[in-house]
């Protein structure tokens, strides 16, 4: 299942790439990109399991900028 | 230009402020007059460190507790607790502040660029006048239905698509289009939502609903775009993630290691410390996806979609452009460009040709009946026989018409007709009376599609910028395509193609590329789906009304102009020079900064001053991205406004 995040207070580019990267070695997403500049995150991840998935996501994020949230 | 601040940004402004003025005061306070001056220095600077980055501080205590080792902000923190261990007071709070303002400004910077990017692709219609039981009820567009009437006032934005049912008026199709005439349109018009109505107050019926509408399929395929990343901008943040280990070891050794041979600690811990301060990727990492979101943006606002920055980077290095023909070179609509009666005048001949016609719905008929012109009084003609693939026997007005392909026609009246050589279509005719006896050849007509209008300057301009070879792939005749191609000075044609042959073509064409050079290929997005997905850049003409070709293509162009294709590859070209500028300069700013620290010759300010310098630069400069079609279109418009003077 793919779908797009709203990203609020992504502020740091370097940020958004660390983010992508942690996202992506997460167990059972396929691919996931976070754009800097729309503030947006695409994940497309196993369905079976996508709210436990999206969990990780959201720990991941706010471990690596814990001011950003992702808008459900 | 207004500036307004978000509320971070004010915080962040409040602590500057407060940081600057206490250092500006702890610079002035006279400590030898004082008892404990030592003590009262230390800590009138450390208050103003502290005013200004208790922020940073605590940012980079709460990552390193998360495992974040290499965070820019621990890494700020290090240099400048770093610059106070060895007495350096002053400098590092002003390092704190200079970065803080650098924060600041990069925030600031790209934020407005956001919102002008934003607000360019911001298409989105907030409501729509619906007309329910007569009245005009002004609900979200989420809500209108299929089939329902909306009415549009002179200066809003059509919200979704639909046709005229009542009212004339101009549209304003910029935003759709990037075209800046006014189109007409008028009852019976499909109009497409995003559009803005100029004059004429309209009522349309929808036709589709909000989430399929233009204007979403747009916005949808801008947003995703992001996610299609170019390798430029992957080999960035792998770059980034290196980058910021490498200093930090760096610092780590030029520390250490000078320090044990000569003994001078505080000299080269400063050192490091100025390597600490630059250890931020950041102007390489904002630029760079900012450079590709602006020009894709500068594309979309001339109705060029392009679907990510991927694309946009092969764009730029085009190499090849092969087209299909109909439908792309070529209007796709067929039309009468030549006639040859025989023994009769050329009016008959047509007449006798669209009455005997009437009954088909082949394209090749329509043209005839267009050509005639006249209303065909369909009672006159009967008895009609079709062949399919061949032609067409009728009764008109009391004779026998046979019209169609050479071999049907000359062995339906038994006689002998004379081929035409060129290209195009063509219809054969003969007459005879109802019996079909003395059947005579009367003259053939030529169909042939109309060749669009900026066709040959599109190709021309391809070429002028730097397009290797042109190709035409079509399923015509050899002659038809031949005399096409030579109309519009194309390289190679490969004529008679059935769709898999244009598919083949297209993979041995790639072969022909150098390792840099990108095919693109070009097409109206009907059946050509595997074509468009073979190439390197797949580009979709008119593609609005067809979900399939947005689907397939990488470049969708909204309007069917060919002079789009030398625009985009223009806009890529320009967008990829700016991201490239940026690169190197960052680049080479910080290879400068790092050497002169480590010689010594820049201090901690200028540093940091230069970081983030380099960073608000290369926003800015990844700003022109987007405003690169706005000067082009200018300068276009230039003549016109000189003929009225």
């Amino acid at each position: 299942m793919k779908k797009v995040y709203d990203l609020q207070d992504l502020d740091c580019a370097n940020c958004a790439a660390k983010m992508e990267a942690a996202i992506n070695k997460l167990d059972g997403v396929n691919s996931a990109t976070v754009s800097f500049m729309t503030q947006k995150l695409t994940i497309d991840a196993d369905d079976s399991r996508f709210d436990k998935i999206m969990k990780q996501v959201v720990k991941t994020i706010s471990k690596v900028e814990p001011d950003c949230e992702v808008i459900m | 230009m207004k500036i307004k601040f978000s509320k971070k940004q004010k915080k962040l402004l409040c602590r500057i402020i407060a940081g600057a003025v206490m250092l500006i005061a702890a610079l002035l306070i006279p400590y030898d007059a004082l008892p404990y001056g030592g003590m009262i220095r230390f800590a009138a600077f450390l208050a103003a460190y502290l005013a200004a980055g208790s922020g940073v501080l605590i940012k980079a205590g709460r990552n390193i507790l998360r495992g974040q080792v290499f965070d820019e902000n621990f890494l700020m923190c290090i240099a400048t607790i770093g610059a106070f261990a060895i007495g350096e007071y002053a400098e590092g709070a002003e390092v704190m502040i200079f970065y803080l303002i650098g924060e600041l400004f990069e925030n600031y910077a790209v934020s407005r660029s956001r919102s002008s990017i934003g607000s360019l692709m911001d298409i989105r219609p907030d409501s729509a006048n619906v007309i329910r039981d007569g009245e005009i009820v002004n609900v979200s567009p989420e809500e209108v239905a299929v089939g329902e009437l909306i009415s549009v006032s002179p200066g809003e934005r059509v919200p979704l698509d639909g046709v005229i049912e009542k009212g004339r008026t101009m549209l304003d199709t910029s935003a759709l289009t990037g075209e800046s005439v006014p189109r007409e349109a008028d009852i019976g018009s499909e109009v497409l939502s995003g559009c803005i109505n100029m004059s004429g107050l309209i009522e349309l019926r929808v036709s589709r609903e909000y989430s399929q509408s233009t204007v979403s399929r747009i916005l949808k395929l801008v947003e995703e775009s992001s996610s299609n990343k170019a390798k430029t901008e992957n080999f960035i943040t792998r770059f980034a993630s290196y980058y910021t280990p490498a200093v930090v070891i760096g610092a780590v050794l030029l520390a250490v290691i000078p320090s044990l041979v000569t003994g001078e600690w505080s000299v080269w811990v400063y050192r490091a410390l100025t390597f600490l301060v630059i250890s931020c990727p950041c102007a390489l990492v904002i630029s760079v996806p900012l450079g590709f979101f602006g020009g894709i943006g500068a594309a979309s606002r001339n109705g060029i979609l392009i679907k990510g920055g991927n694309y946009l980077e092969a764009m730029s290095r085009a190499e090849m452009i092969v087209t299909d023909k109909t439908g792309t070179l070529t209007k796709g609509t067929f039309s009468v460009t030549g006639i040859y009666p025989e023994g009769v005048s050329s009016d008959e001949l047509l007449r006798y040709a669209a009455y005997a016609e009437s009954y088909s719905s082949h394209p090749i008929s329509a043209s005839l009946r267009r050509a005639y012109g006249l209303d065909i009084d369909v009672s006159e003609v009967t008895d009609v026989s079709e062949q399919s693939g061949g032609g067409v026997c009728a009764n008109v007005g009391g004779k026998r018409v046979i019209v169609g392909k050479r071999t049907y026609v000359s062995e339906k009246c038994g006689c002998d007709i004379p081929a035409y050589e060129g290209a195009g279509t063509v219809v054969y005719a003969a007459l005879g009376d109802t019996e079909n006896v003395g059947s005579r050849y009367i003259g053939s007509i030529i169909i042939s599609d109309e060749i669009k209008e900026d066709a040959v300057s599109a190709i021309a301009a391809m070429r002028s910028c730097g397009i290797r070879k042109t190709v035409m792939l079509t399923g015509d005749t050899k002659a038809a395509a031949r005399e096409t191609a030579e109309k519009l000075g194309i390289d190679e044609v490969y004529p008679e193609l059935l769709p898999d042959g244009k598919t083949e073509h297209t993979a041995e064409l790639k072969k022909q590329c150098s390792k840099n050079g990108r095919l693109i290929f070009v097409g109206d997005g009907i059946n050509d789906a595997p074509v468009l997905a073979c190439a390197d850049v797949g580009i979709a003409m008119g593609a609005m009304g067809s979900d399939a070709a947005i689907e397939a293509a990488d470049i969708v162009i909204m309007d069917d102009k060919l002079s789009k294709i030398p625009l985009a590859i223009d806009i890529s070209r320009n967008t990829m020079a700016i991201v490239t500028q940026n690169i190197v300069f960052s680049l080479s700013i910080k290879a400068l900064i790092l050497l002169f620290g480590a010689l010594g010759i820049t201090g901690m300010q200028a540093a940091v001053f230069a970081d983030v310098g380099v960073a608000v630069l290369a926003i800015c400069n990844s700003v022109r991205a987007l405003y690169y079609g706005r000067k082009l279109q200018k300068k276009e418009m230039l003549p016109e406004v000189g003929f009225e003077t």
